[in-house]
């Protein structure tokens, strides 16, 4: 048993459940007790979709483990083909239903329903949301465009003009609606033709044409390589490995399109403008430069923002995990270049350790990271799934390509202005215009309320007046880790009080 | 009022029920840790179920999981699975691991999930042998919250009857429970209103602390605060105490009802009692009345939920005029809700249980003017043009009492004012 208060991943029939509400004219019908279509407002209230989830729940109860959970089983299957009059099915059990061993594959079967009903097994005692939303779209595709696949060896037919099919963007993806826009739109911008968007927008009649295309985007490795590898053995179609995150990420990417498609990529290169990269020359940025980042999401996401962080903003990665066990070895080898311990753990707690260790001053992450980083008053932006309602926002904003990399400058700066502008609204607390109970100037009379500003409690070692008073002039958002520092060097000397100079020997001394 | 027309029938007192069952659309009992662990502020939660379990707390309690909450899942995994003895073992391991992180614990829920149940692992007898290793700075209980046995609210009710028998036994004079969990502000409030009454002793269950468990005896006198507590009812008759017929308190007319339930118990004279709840009641009939032009007339649909459908459902439509056209409720229980059922509109379907692509397809056809459902429910229904009011924030939100009834009302009226708001 595992103990657990937050969890990164869901289980993975709601790795299914994103494949499947992402899709058109596809229905999933779950075998599960009463209570687990709670997942339906992960879509409807986080994502905000505007209907259900295509899922049918048998929602059994204690009173129908006696036996006839299978028939059950069998009346949903029947009732939501006839109400919902689906392309395909895809039916399967959740965790409990996993436990009384119906067979969900075998029952629809038997049904003879006039659609394909795609079986899963998706073991809900050793996987997870990304490895059920894979497995999921591995066996749509296999079921759908198997029957397409060319005797093995067969050479592909070059095409008149490119094409290519993009592949990985679910329901509740972490801004995968904007990223395919944003691809799509470089695509185009290339001359290639997008065949198919799949999972999300795709029917099961588009999946069976995947094969027609000439090569695929993988967007989302998590949830669309299996398939990719699938497609390349069976229609001998490559895929691209660069995720286009990032300028650097995007040029490449560009690149490595061109070559996949028989194109040259100078002129798309030369007409694409990153006005990310010019924001992160221009002088003002110039206080970036060696801020000390920690990075934590999903593999795929982490590793690029570690790169865009080192390589485009100019940071120094001190830290870099993920929750993805599938891609820990991807997660290592990126961890070797930046010389940073890998942290591979699905616990919350790990992670907030491993970001008190290495002391950041800007933390990428999901909603759980923000949440550490608002405990430790640390800014933070969000690069990764799980989030919360607020990133799954309105206005256009992709992680991916040229335009994601504007996004990704502005919102991880963002944290950063406003961190040095309570900094300097700090320092200047003492000032006669800006001390706690001066009212604003432009409000007129009235007091302005006292800004409180928690400090740690005293520590054993006592601090002399002029040292707190020196302390006070530290930036908040380091003040504790420099209280805390240097505790600790008193502590390992003995020393009994804290003067002005054994802070400034424990700064020397704690200095990297 | 409208209301004095209506009480002159039966209402829907003998009126059939639709009894369906299918796909609901319902949370499992778990989710009522969500409010039982605020209330209870010594008590932890450790369900015992799958990473499902865990990922349901986490959806349901938004932002609250950062606060260092009192709860948390041991998420079974596939080794444990291979055999039950070691089930136990690690379920050891992981209580162990809880209190020694949480030492302010002194008492400690293991919560049943459906995979918990289905693999048969006994928590009744985990729970006793957790209790004796750690006797006596904490106190181990178990109850099911699994969806298999229980819907949404009725895990409050599986929690509050595992409490029953932890009650010490009462002295044999008369003394008031108030079973179910109310906000603080309310349960302030309703303490108060009972001083004045001079009805008393009062206890609550819960209480704000595990261990300050109140008495019950021959004497106990029980109101329920909430209709959802069958199995804590029955329990606390178990135990000698006796159930004051009562209408939910909620609206002016519920909670005068349900204050003089308690009133005519203990023999208080109709004028002093009319003295102490004249004010209230008027205070609340007026915070009421601001809502009346939006709501009068406006028909009304519920989705089952948390049992607290048809004492809303009376509220409404005595006490703003709104015309309920279906009330669907997970469970109905006749004998809780026999003051409810008379006072309800006869032409109202009264349905318990749920298939939910049928029951939508109803509420389509009605195009009620307001839908009361759950959040996987609410805004595909309001992209098919209809005005929804979600119903988990109606056990989230102070709505009982005298000054909660103005608040309770806005939360019905506020869709209704937005759709009209709103232009674009």
């Amino acid at each position: 048993m595992q103990l657990a208060v937050w969890t990164y991943e869901g289980p993975p029939h709601v790795g299914a459940m994103r494949v499947a509400t992402g899709m058109q004219g596809l229905h999933y019908v779950l075998h599960a007790p009463q209570g687990d279509t709670y997942a339906d407002l992960l879509f409807t209230m986080i994502e905000r979709r505007d209907r259900r989830p295509p899922v049918t729940y048998t929602t059994f109860q204690a009173r129908d483990l006696g036996g006839d959970t299978a028939e059950l089983f069998k009346a949903a299957v029947r009732e939501a083909h006839d109400r919902f009059r689906p392309q395909a099915m895809i039916v399967g059990a959740s965790c409990t239903a996993e436990l009384i061993q119906d067979d969900p594959g075998g029952l629809a079967r038997a049904l003879h329903l006039p659609v394909p009903v795609v079986p899963l097994e998706l073991p809900s005692y050793s996987k997870k949301e990304n490895w059920g939303a894979s497995e999921t779209f591995y066996q749509l595709v296999r079921t759908l465009a198997g029957p397409q696949a060319p005797p093995p060896g067969t050479p592909r037919t070059p095409g008149a003009a490119p094409s290519c099919n993009i592949l990985g963007p679910t329901a509740l993806g972490f801004r995968h609606r904007d990223d395919v826009r944003e691809i799509a739109g470089l695509l185009g911008r290339m001359g290639i033709a997008v065949k198919v968007v799949a999972p999300m927008g795709a029917t099961p009649a588009d999946l069976t044409r995947l094969g027609e295309a000439d090569f695929n985007v993988v967007l989302y490795p998590e949830i669309a390589g299996q398939a990719a590898g699938w497609l390349a053995r069976s229609f001998g179609q490559k895929a691209t490995k660069t995720i286009p995150i990032g300028t650097t990420a995007t040029r490449a990417f560009v690149q490595e399109v061109a070559a996949l498609a028989g194109i040259d990529p100078a002129p798309v290169l030369a007409a694409e403008e990153s006005r990310a990269a010019w924001y992160a020359r221009s002088v003002d940025s110039t206080y970036l430069t060696g801020k000390r980042v920690f990075v934590f999401g999903d593999a795929t996401h982490a590793v690029a923002a570690a790169r865009v962080a080192a390589e485009e903003m100019g940071f120094r990665v001190v830290g870099l995990g993920t929750y993805s066990r599938e891609f820990a070895r991807e997660l290592r080898e990126a961890a070797a270049r930046y010389e940073v311990e890998p942290l591979v753990t699905e616990d919350y707690l790990a992670v907030e350790a491993a970001i008190g260790a290495a002391q950041p001053e800007l933390i990428l992450g999901t909603q759980m990271e923000r949440h550490i980083a608002k405990r430790l008053g640390i800014p933070c932006a969000v690069i990764s799934a799980p989030v919360h309602v607020q990133d799954h926002p309105a206005r256009y904003s992709p992680q991916m390509g040229f335009e994601g990399a504007n996004v990704l400058f502005d919102t991880w700066v963002h944290p950063l202005m406003m961190g040095l502008e309570e900094h300097l609204l700090g320092m200047f607390r003492e000032d006669f215009e800006f001390h706690a109970e001066a009212a604003p100037s432009h409000l007129g009379g009235g007091a302005a309320a006292p800004a409180a500003v928690a400090e740690a409690p005293a520590g054993p070692a006592d601090w002399t007046a002029e040292a707190e008073q020196e302390l006070r002039k530290i930036p908040f958002f380091v003040r504790g880790k420099a209280r805390r520092n240097t505790e600790r060097f008193a502590a390992e000397r003995g020393l009994a009080s804290i003067t002005l100079e054994t802070l400034y020997d424990a700064k020397a001394h704690f200095s990297r | 009022m409208s209301g004095a027309a209506t009480l002159s029938h039966a209402g829907c007192a003998e009126a059939p029920v639709l009894r369906e069952r299918g796909q609901r659309e319902v949370f499992c009992g778990l989710t009522g840790i969500i409010w039982l662990h605020r209330k209870i502020q010594d008590a932890f939660f450790l369900i015992v179920g799958s990473r499902t379990c865990a990922h349901l707390m986490q959806s349901a309690a938004g932002v609250m999981i950062f606060a260092e909450p009192r709860f948390a899942t041991a998420i079974i995994e596939e080794r444990d699975l291979a055999g039950l003895a070691d089930a136990n073992e690690e379920l050891d391991r992981v209580v162990g691991q809880v209190l020694a992180r949480r030492p302010d614990i002194r008492m400690l829920f293991l919560v049943g999930s459906c995979p918990s149940e289905v693999i048969k692992l006994d928590l009744s007898r985990a729970a006793r042998r957790l209790d004796r290793a750690h006797a006596p700075a904490v106190r181990v209980l178990a109850y099911s919250g699994s969806g298999i046995e229980t819907t949404f609210t009725q895990g409050e009710d599986a929690c509050l009857a595992a409490l029953v028998p932890e009650m010490p036994a009462s002295a044999k004079a008369p003394a008031l429970l108030v079973a179910g969990v109310l906000a603080e502000v309310v349960e302030d409030q309703m303490r108060r209103l009972f001083d004045a009454l001079g009805v008393g002793p009062v206890g609550f269950l819960p209480p704000r602390r595990a261990r300050e468990l109140p008495a019950v005896g021959p004497g106990t006198r029980v109101l329920l605060a909430q209709p959802f507590l069958a199995e804590t009812a029955r329990a606390l008759e178990a135990r000698g105490a006796r159930h004051l017929p009562a209408p939910f308190p909620l609206g002016a007319e519920g909670t005068t009802g349900w204050l003089r339930a308690a009133a005519e118990e203990w023999g208080v004279p109709q004028a002093r009692f009319r003295e102490v709840t004249a004010m209230g009641e008027q205070r609340a009939r007026a915070a009421i009345a601001r809502h009346r032009d939006v709501l009068a007339g406006r028909s009304l649909f519920f989705l089952p939920d948390s049992q607290l459908e048809i004492p809303l459902a009376r509220f409404l439509a005595r006490e703003l005029g709104m015309r309920p056209i279906e009330i669907g409720t997970p469970y109905l229980h006749r004998a809780h809700l026999a003051a409810e059922l008379p006072l309800l509109p006869r032409d109202a379907l009264l349905s318990e249980g749920q298939d939910v692509d049928r029951q939508l397809d109803r509420c389509r056809a009605a195009r009620p003017d307001l839908t009361v459902c759950g959040l996987g429910l609410a805004n595909p229904l309001e992209a098919e043009g209809l005005a929804t009011k979600w119903s988990i924030e109606l056990v989230f939100t102070p709505i009982q009492g005298y000054d909660q009834a103005g608040d309770l009302a806005e939360l019905f009226a506020r869709p209704l004012v937005r759709r009209a708001a709103l232009t674009v």
